[in-house]
């Protein structure tokens, strides 16, 4: 219980702290909003005063102390009301940021948990063969992959799956034909536009997951109680998944919230390339149409959520080793 | 034969007084003696020498244009011509300068911050190290990449210098929290309790008598800090928030990407930067296994089941 109370201690205070950092970043930086506006302007001829304050007040520049204006965007964030969008107007930020949400959420979370599981199956598999060619072809061809830059893998294959061999869409997230509801047409459409931002992740993150359970799997067969339950004549199987496995699968798990923020950050670029109209995507282009208001949001958005997921993992892992909860 | 050579050496260093930087030698013997890391070293050295070599190896210049546009692999332009006119094996050559400044300087500032911050966190204990705790936590859950995007949206097209910065800004974290826990596991050793007794200060005893034991973390934090500089500044290059007139493996994406390259069909243009980004990338990821192999025994090439 005391465990699960400083999760959420903690998990309370990050969150506090990611709000205050996305209030206090654009106030960091030099330049502001306006300026950026004004050089935009400046290139085409001299700008006056008055059109300045006319610049302020259409991008809603706040005013008062920064307390005020800190008291203000703590109003914001809690009843969600961002204002509106720059370059989408008259489209409120939140309404942008919801229409997304939905595809990245499905997009990095599903593939994220199948290349967790896969991933950890194999890094058992290979430590278990060590030193055979079972453990080096996943191991070299895992730790290649996870090489690749995201919108490499992501470029290859659009080009030659999507342009080459006309075998998946080249963008977007459903068919032009398509109309979304709640219809079996509708989800194979949105999962066959998916399939392959989705085979984008799987390649590049499923590697790390190998090496994690590889090594930490290494290191409890050189447990002990292993040898002992092979001294015992255990059938090897048993041996691998019930002993070793089940003990390696921890420190890996720990990694799963971290090795989130990674894939949100990489489906950033997959999106970006695939044209799939998620977080990332709307974040590429809120950042090229210098509209502040919606990349406030969205880092705002992205950063609540893997911060979620990083405490629905540290309680699970509570639930599962029970030394954590003492 | 790597038993024996273990041996030798280990009776060597027991006759002679401790040489200071023996350990590099001794380190590079067992990096070379692990196949992936020897493999890698090479890889490493190639890249290398070709960033140094460019001006040399290159058939022209980085941005010399007027050539044919979007032209097919000859054997005047091995990889074909850019959009803008501008020979593509030559645009990689000058690429792999900025790779490869960017993966160590990158690197070696986020090592450092790391080092410091996590040392000195392993070593306080009290109200101080719940401090560093939260904010390292802190900069461990906000994911990286995002993080860039929007300071490099806000300082609007700072150049390598500001992607250098951005990568240190959000890279260091994950290093200071491994060294922390090491040196937390060495500061209650009887070496450092003498240290303490004898009245060295705080900062020499964790710089010059912990600091030494972690240097194999140490280099597989850099390599690893290396491994996601060179891949994030490759990111944000190919979204466009660097300097997207210099010449780097990520702008040479980018504008690929911009001139619908996919459609043209050159895929050369596609499939060149990016295998030597992670080709790069895998050098130091397969240095690493062998960096691994030093700190953590158990990982050495043991025996089958």
């Amino acid at each position: 219980m005391m465990y699960v109370l400083r999760r959420i201690g903690f998990f309370l205070l990050t969150l506090w702290a990611a709000v205050t950092l996305n209030f206090l970043l654009p106030r960091m930086m030099p330049g502001s909003p306006t300026d950026a506006a004004i050089a935009k302007l400046a290139q085409n001829g001299p700008v006056t005063d008055a059109t300045r304050k006319a610049i302020e007040a259409q991008l809603g520049v706040p005013d008062g102390n920064i307390f005020e204006q800190y008291l203000g965007y703590l109003h914001q964030v809690i009843t969600l009301d961002f204002g509106v969008s720059y370059t989408f107007y008259p489209q409120s930020v939140s309404e942008m940021v919801w229409q997304a949400f939905p595809y990245t959420v499905i997009l990095v979370g599903f593939v994220t948990i199948i290349a967790f599981v896969l991933g950890t199956l194999i890094g058992v598999l290979t430590a278990w063969k060590r030193n055979t060619w079972l453990d080096a072809l996943p191991t070299l061809t895992g730790s290649f992959a996870s090489t690749f830059p995201y919108f490499w893998t992501a470029l290859l294959l659009l080009f030659f799956l999507g342009y080459v061999l006309h075998l998946f869409p080249t963008s977007g997230a459903f068919g032009p034909t398509a109309t979304p509801a709640l219809t079996w047409d509708f989800f194979t459409d949105v999962l066959y536009h998916a399939a392959l931002p989705a085979l984008t992740i799987l390649i590049t993150s499923l590697g790390g997951w190998i090496i994690g359970m590889r090594n930490a799997m290494i290191n409890t067969l050189g447990d002990d109680y292993v040898t002992f339950a092979e001294a015992n004549g255990l059938k090897g199987r048993t041996v691998a998944i019930r002993y070793a496995a089940r003990n390696a699968i921890l420190p890996n798990l720990t990694g799963f919230g971290l090795a989130l923020g990674g894939v949100v950050g990489g489906s950033v670029l997959v999106e970006q390339v695939f044209g799939y109209p998620g977080i990332g995507y709307l974040l590429f282009n809120a950042v090229i149409g210098q509209d502040y208001p919606l990349m406030q949001a969205l880092f705002l958005m992205i950063t609540v959520s893997v911060l979620i997921a990083n405490f629905l993992v540290d309680i699970m892992y509570g639930v599962l080793d029970p030394r954590t909860r003492r | 034969m790597t038993t024996t050579q273990n041996l030798t050496s280990a009776t060597e260093a027991a006759i002679k007084p401790p040489r200071r930087f023996a350990f590099i030698t001794r380190s590079a013997a067992t990096l070379w003696a692990n196949w992936k890391s020897r493999l890698g070293l090479i890889i490493l050295a190639c890249f290398i020498l070709v960033a140094i070599f460019a001006p040399l190896l290159a058939p022209y210049g980085a941005s010399q244009d007027g050539f044919e546009r979007n032209a097919d692999a000859s054997p005047e332009h091995w990889f074909g011509t850019t959009a803008a006119g501008e020979d593509v094996l030559s645009q990689l050559i000058y690429g792999s300068q900025i790779s490869v400044a960017v993966g160590f300087i990158a690197g070696l500032l986020s090592t450092i911050v790391a080092m410091v911050i996590g040392l000195s966190w392993g070593y306080i204990r009290g109200f101080g190290a719940d401090v560093i705790n939260f904010i390292v936590n802190l900069f461990l859950v906000i994911p990286g990449l995002p993080l860039m995007i929007v300071i490099a949206a806000y300082l609007q097209n700072g150049g390598l210098v500001m992607i250098v910065a951005v990568i240190v800004i959000t890279g260091w974290a994950w290093g200071a929290r491994v060294l922390r826990a090491q040196t937390q596991t060495l500061r209650s050793r009887d070496f450092v309790t003498a240290a303490r007794f004898s009245g060295e200060p705080a900062w020499r005893i964790v710089f010059k008598e912990i600091l030494p034991n972690m240097t194999s973390i140490i280099a597989g934090g850099f390599f690893g800090a290396a491994t996601s500089a060179i891949l994030a500044e490759a990111g944000l290059e190919f979204l466009g928030l660097g300097d997207s007139s210099i010449v780097s493996w990520g702008t040479i994406l980018y504008w690929a990407q911009n001139s619908n390259a996919l459609l043209t069909g050159q895929w050369i243009l596609l499939f060149a930067p990016g295998l030597c980004i992670a080709l790069l990338a895998l050098s130091l990821t397969l240095i690493n296994f062998g960096v691994d192999a030093i700190s953590n025994p158990r990982l050495r090439e043991g025996k089958s089941r």
